[in-house]
Order: C-alpha cells, then sequence, then structure tokens
C-alpha cells in the first residue's frame, strides 16, 4: 500500500512542486477556509439558509488536487462541495451569493449551498444524492476518451459513499472501459454521525475496496496539501496517458459537524484536539516559512484573501433576491417550463 | 416505404442517427454483439463498432450516469435499460440528475440523451417484467417522454429524441415488438410534442397510448358497426403532451374515453382528464371515462394478465355502456 506521508524538505531549488504552486496551494487552500467560516458566520446571522456543509479541516484536498489540474479537467463533488467549486476558481461572491438565496449567485438561487456548479470553471456539479456522481463523472471521462481529449474527470465523495451501489459500478465500470477518471474518497472518519468504521467492513473504506476493481490502494494525508498535489499529479499523468482510473483515500477531519444542525458532540474531544493539531492551514504556512518564503508575502496573502471575502460578503449581501420571473425557467433547453402546447 | 417490425424500426432510427451524427453513442446491456435481447439492436455493433456501441455490466445506475456525465460533456448518448422495471434500480439518476439539473443550475447544462427501453406488459413476464411505468416518468418535471404505438413512428420520434436537447424517456412496448409497419424511405424525423388522430369519428374521443392504440383502434371499429362513432387519437408524446389535438378532438365530439396500460392511480389518462375537465368542461355531454389495468401488479398467467390489461373487448364494451 502505497503510503504518501508528507515530510517537509525546506529546499526551494531542488522542489518538485515550485514556488509558483506552492504559493497556488496556499492561497487556494485560505480561500476555502475563510469562505467557509464566512459562510458559518452569516449562517448564523440568519443571512445563509437551509443548510451548509463545509470543508474547514478539509481544506489540503481541494486545494491539492485543484492546482495539480488543467484547464477543462472536470471536476465532481458532494453537497460538500464549496471547496471544491471554489477551488476551480468559481467566485467568492457567487458561492455565497448562492448560499444566501441572492440574484448574484452561482446558479441565481435556484440551486442552493448543495448543488453549487460552475461549467465555465468545469466545476461540472455538486450533487446531494450520495453516489450519483460517481457514474456521472465517470461518464465524463467516457465522453473525453471518445471524443480523443486529454481531459480528466475527478470526483470527490466522501466515506460513507464507498458503501452505496452505485461507487462499487462506478469504479468497476471506469477500469473495465480504462477511462480518465480519479475518484477522490475525502476520508473524514465520520459517515455524517456514524464513526465510518462502525459501518464499513475493512479499515480504510476506499483504499481496501481499491483492488476489487484492479485498482491500486493509494492513501495520502489529506491534509497535506503537498502530499496530495503529488498523488493527484501522478493519478492525472496516469490518466492522461491511457492508465485509466484511480481510486485515492485522502485521510483527513471534519474540525465542524456533518451540517449545520450538527455540532459534532459525537466526536471525543482528544480526537478533535489530535486532528485541530494537524490543522492544514497552519502546517501549510510553517512549511512555507521553512522553505523560506518571507513571512509578510506569506501573510499578505491571507491579507488579500480575507479582504476578498470581506469584499465577495458585501456583493451578496447587497444583492437582491432572484427575480421571480426566473422561477419557471430553465426547466427544458428551450429555456422554459412547458411541457404541453 | 418499407415494411419494418417495431424492433427493425428501432436499430433502423438509432443507425440513421448514428450514421448522420458522430456525437451520438450507445451502451447498454448485450446490446452489442448479442444484437440486443429483443433483438432491437442487431446490426449496430457490426457498423459502428464497439466504441460507439458499448455494452455495459449489469449496473443501471453506472449506464444512466454515464449517459448523463457523457451528455454534459458533448454526446448525444443513447442508453438501454433492457426493462423499463429496471427504471427502480436507477432512479435517482433519472429523477434527481438528469431531470433536475438543468433547473438547479439554471441552465448551465444540458442533457441531449436518450433513455429507451421495453415497456409494458402481454408477454406473461410477472410484475417485475411488465410494468407500463410511463406515468412514472411523466410526472418528473424535467424529462420528456415518448411511447409510439408503430414502426414508422418508432423511426421518427426516436430520431427526434435523439436530435433533441432535453433528456428524453422512449418506451417502446415490448407487446408490439413483432408487429409490423410501412416505415417512409430514406430520412425520417418527427416531431416530438405532436399526437396524432388514427381514425376519424364524430360520437366519442379515445385517447390510447403506444400498445393501446391498436386496440382502441379496432374497439373503434367494432362500435362503428354498432353505430357508434370514435375518433381515435394516438398521444405518442406525454411530454410534452398535445393538449390541442387531443382538446379540440373533445370539443367537437363531445365525450371522452382514455385507454392506459398502466395501473389506475395516477396514470396519465387522469392528468387529461383533469385538463379535459378544466378547459373544455361545457363542451362535455358525459362524465370523462377511463379505462385502465387495475390498480394491481400484473400477474403472469395468460388467462390473468389478459384479464388485467385493457382488452378490445373492454374498451369497446366500456364506451358502449356509457355511450348508451
Amino acid at each position: 500500500m502505497a503510503n504518501a506521508t508528507e515530510e517537509a524538505r525546506p529546499d526551494l531549488a531542488n522542489d518538485d512542486i515550485g514556488e509558483e504552486a506552492r504559493l497556488a496551494l496556499w492561497r487556494s487552500q485560505l480561500e476555502i477556509r475563510h469562505v467557509e467560516q464566512r459562510a458559518h458566520d452569516l449562517f448564523l446571522q440568519n443571512l445563509v439558509k437551509g443548510t451548509v456543509h463545509l470543508s474547514l479541516g478539509q481544506e489540503a484536498v481541494a486545494a491539492g488536487f485543484a492546482v495539480a489540474m488543467e484547464e477543462g479537467d472536470y471536476t465532481f463533488c458532494t453537497y460538500r462541495g464549496h471547496a471544491h467549486t471554489l477551488a476551480r476558481g468559481a467566485s467568492m461572491s457567487g458561492v455565497l451569493g448562492e448560499l444566501m438565496g441572492r440574484e448574484c449567485g452561482l446558479l441565481n438561487g435556484k440551486g442552493g449551498s448543495m448543488h453549487l456548479t460552475s461549467v465555465e470553471h468545469g466545476a461540472m456539479g455538486s450533487y446531494a444524492i450520495i453516489g450519483a456522481h460517481l457514474p456521472i463523472a465517470m461518464g465524463a471521462a467516457w465522453s473525453a476518451q471518445y471524443r480523443g481529449t486529454s481531459q480528466v474527470s475527478v470526483c470527490f465523495f466522501g466515506d460513507g459513499t464507498t458503501n452505496i451501489g452505485a461507487f462499487h459500478e462506478a469504479l468497476n465500470m471506469a477500469q473495465v472501459w480504462k477511462l480518465p477518471v480519479i475518484f477522490v474518497c475525502e476520508n473524514n472518519l465520520y459517515m455524517e454521525y456514524t464513526p465510518i468504521g462502525d459501518v464499513t467492513a475493512v479499515e480504510h473504506p476506499a483504499a481496501d475496496r481499491a483492488q476489487a476493481y484492479g485498482m491500486d490502494s493509494i492513501i495520502v494525508d489529506g491534509n497535506d496539501a503537498d502530499a496530495v498535489y503529488r498523488v493527484a499529479r501522478a493519478a492525472y499523468e496516469k490518466a492522461r496517458s491511457g492508465g485509466g482510473p484511480s481510486l485515492i483515500e485522502a485521510k483527513t477531519y471534519r474540525q465542524c459537524g456533518h451540517s449545520r444542525a450538527d455540532p459534532g458532540a459525537y466526536r471525543p474531544d482528544e480526537e478533535v484536539a489530535e486532528w485541530l493539531a494537524r490543522d492544514p492551514i497552519p502546517a501549510y504556512r510553517r512549511r512555507l516559512l521553512d522553505f523560506g518564503f518571507a513571512e509578510t508575502a506569506v501573510d499578505g496573502i491571507e491579507t488579500e484573501v480575507l479582504a476578498a471575502v470581506d469584499a465577495a460578503t458585501d456583493v451578496a449581501r447587497s444583492s437582491p433576491p432572484p427575480p421571480r420571473e426566473i422561477l419557471e425557467t430553465e426547466v427544458y433547453a428551450d429555456g422554459g417550463a412547458a411541457w404541453r402546447n | 416505404m418499407a415494411e419494418l417490425t417495431c424492433r427493425e424500426a428501432v436499430a433502423a432510427a438509432i443507425a440513421q442517427e448514428m450514421r448522420r451524427d458522430p456525437s451520438v453513442v450507445f451502451l447498454g446491456e448485450d446490446i452489442g454483439a448479442a444484437g440486443g435481447v429483443f433483438k432491437t439492436t442487431v446490426g449496430l455493433f457490426e457498423e459502428f463498432g464497439p466504441d460507439r456501441v458499448r455494452d455495459t455490466p449489469i449496473s443501471e445506475q453506472a449506464i444512466v450516469g454515464a449517459a448523463m456525465g457523457a451528455a454534459m460533456t458533448g454526446l448525444r448518448p443513447i442508453a438501454e435499460l433492457m426493462f423499463s422495471d429496471f427504471f427502480a434500480v436507477c432512479w435517482d439518476l433519472v429523477a434527481n440528475e438528469i431531470a433536475k439539473s438543468r433547473y438547479m443550475t439554471n441552465g448551465q447544462v444540458s442533457f441531449p440523451l436518450v433513455i429507451r427501453s421495453a415497456n409494458g406488459g402481454g408477454a406473461r413476464f410477472g410484475a417485475q417484467h411488465s410494468q407500463a411505468i410511463e406515468n412514472w416518468a411523466m410526472m418528473i418535471p424535467g424529462l420528456k417522454v415518448v411511447a409510439p404505438s408503430n414502426p414508422a413512428d418508432i423511426v421518427g420520434l426516436l430520431a427526434a429524441s435523439i436530435r433533441d436537447p432535453d433528456p428524453v424517456v422512449f418506451f417502446e412496448q415490448k407487446s408490439l415488438y413483432g408487429t409490423k409497419g410501412a416505415v417512409p424511405d430514406g430520412e425520417h424525423v418527427d416531431t416530438l410534442g405532436t399526437a396524432k388522430v388514427v381514425r376519424e369519428g364524430s360520437d366519442a374521443t379515445i385517447v390510447a397510448l403506444a400498445a393501446m392504440v391498436p386496440r382502441a383502434a379496432e374497439a373503434a371499429d367494432r362500435l362503428a358497426e354498432e353505430g357508434i362513432s370514435c375518433k381515435v387519437i394516438d398521444v405518442r408524446t406525454l411530454v410534452p403532451l398535445d393538449t390541442q389535438t387531443i382538446l379540440s378532438a373533445v370539443s367537437e365530439t363531445g365525450r371522452l374515453f382514455t385507454v392506459e396500460e398502466n395501473p389506475r392511480l395516477c396514470g396519465w389518462g387522469a392528468e387529461i382528464s383533469s385538463i379535459a375537465s378544466e378547459e373544455c368542461f361545457y363542451d362535455l355531454d358525459g362524465p370523462i371515462v377511463r379505462i385502465t389495468t387495475p390498480h394491481i401488479p400484473l400477474p403472469s398467467a395468460d388467462n390473468l394478465e389478459d384479464l388485467a390489461l385493457p382488452s378490445v373487448e373492454r374498451i369497446a364494451e366500456t364506451v358502449r355502456v356509457n355511450m348508451g
């Protein structure tokens, strides 16, 4: 079993990731962290309605895969999808506006938190029914293969997804057809409120299933953006060269509850403390400083990100609710909802 | 005009569209070298090869999901579900994902795909391989629903479905697969959302779908001999629904009967009845009457299944009694 745990190697001259990618990883993680925290704050102010599923603590997975991606690649994610949508470059105001049910939202208020999509950025949708998007991502990879492009389809899901049938159907067909798709399990240890180990027959919910579909068992430290980036890069190369699909299990931790309704009280205090000590954001900041990045530059990026989140919040807050006229639009491709003449 | 069976018409339509458009691809169980369990795909694998005619595992979620992912990234997939009963094992993909994603994203994604499937009873397969489920699909916003009754309509409407920018659920009635009919030569493309008057009449309108169309037409022939003149309409597509053709016939004849293969509750005829009673109530000379399969799972024994499905005799008798 490949276990890609990352050791800090503070030598920028011999760094296989490079300055530009490292700063991109840092910025992406910060953008996710601060937008998610803002989403939480706005929820407490009753400005975000419905539900939200935050990726606080899981930023390194989204950042690592997205920074290693090429333009034109496809991202498919779950209802815990703010991170992946932002990581592909969707606007913060579009994300926050959608959570707040505003016209400026990515989906103009028609989808909400669980369905963030930005096709122009390759963010092909957030899917709120567990397992559904694995076959869909596989189909996008089939399309890329058939059209002869080098596009890769990347599908993010949680540990709980590994126990639903669609997971197994998609992995099997992806391997039989040798499709350029990467299945990424974000194992945050909990299937909603239940420890994944209590309801899963194997220790590693994704990696231990990989061999059943002719794939390598790959586990990566999902709190280490560099480790994720390297694993992602290898999987992209394999997919683009016709080597077929990969299944990667990223071990990480949700610093918050499952959704806004869940304080996460079922988690042992020691476990929470242990994982908070492995928070990917301060860890990555330390690494950048070890590599010799100037502290002012590193912290300056965070200042920029915070300002951008503030500005996006203002845009979203001042955006009107969606116009009534869009209620019965875009059910069909003619733009309307007519089902009769 | 060539004489084709309904099963040959399916393959003819797919071949016509695959020749025309390289973005049309086809996937499903046993559709390749095997030619389909109902022999509806004979010759396609040989003509278009394994890249475009892809055999799949028994994985309906993967089949329909793959079609969705391919449709939203530039292809026009046709997915076959061997029996329409199997929609139940991939209903999430159909009802939650394919149908809703255009709306949820306010138009960012399109799904030009067709899911075609053998639907309906009459083959003694029992309750899990015989259902007429067109009403399941009809009630989901975002889907189009087509159920033709003859070879020419299969070619024309399947071609139109493949070219349509929206997801289409295309039902082929398996009891019709062996029936023959003339199909126009050359490229044949019909129009979704158009019902057809298949028999003129002045005393009553009988609206039917798929396998119920020939039965309604035969019942109308018998009734004509008794002096009851029935106009018979083949609905052909449930979504979009050609209410103009139906309502103008109801207004002309003053009576409406629907003949549905689906079990009673929430069948498509209930929706048409509702529309007719709201919009042409004062043209009606009597109650609207629905002729359906009882609200039961379909049995398999010959006599029981025949008893369950609307028969020529039951259609004629129901009209006769209500017109009396």
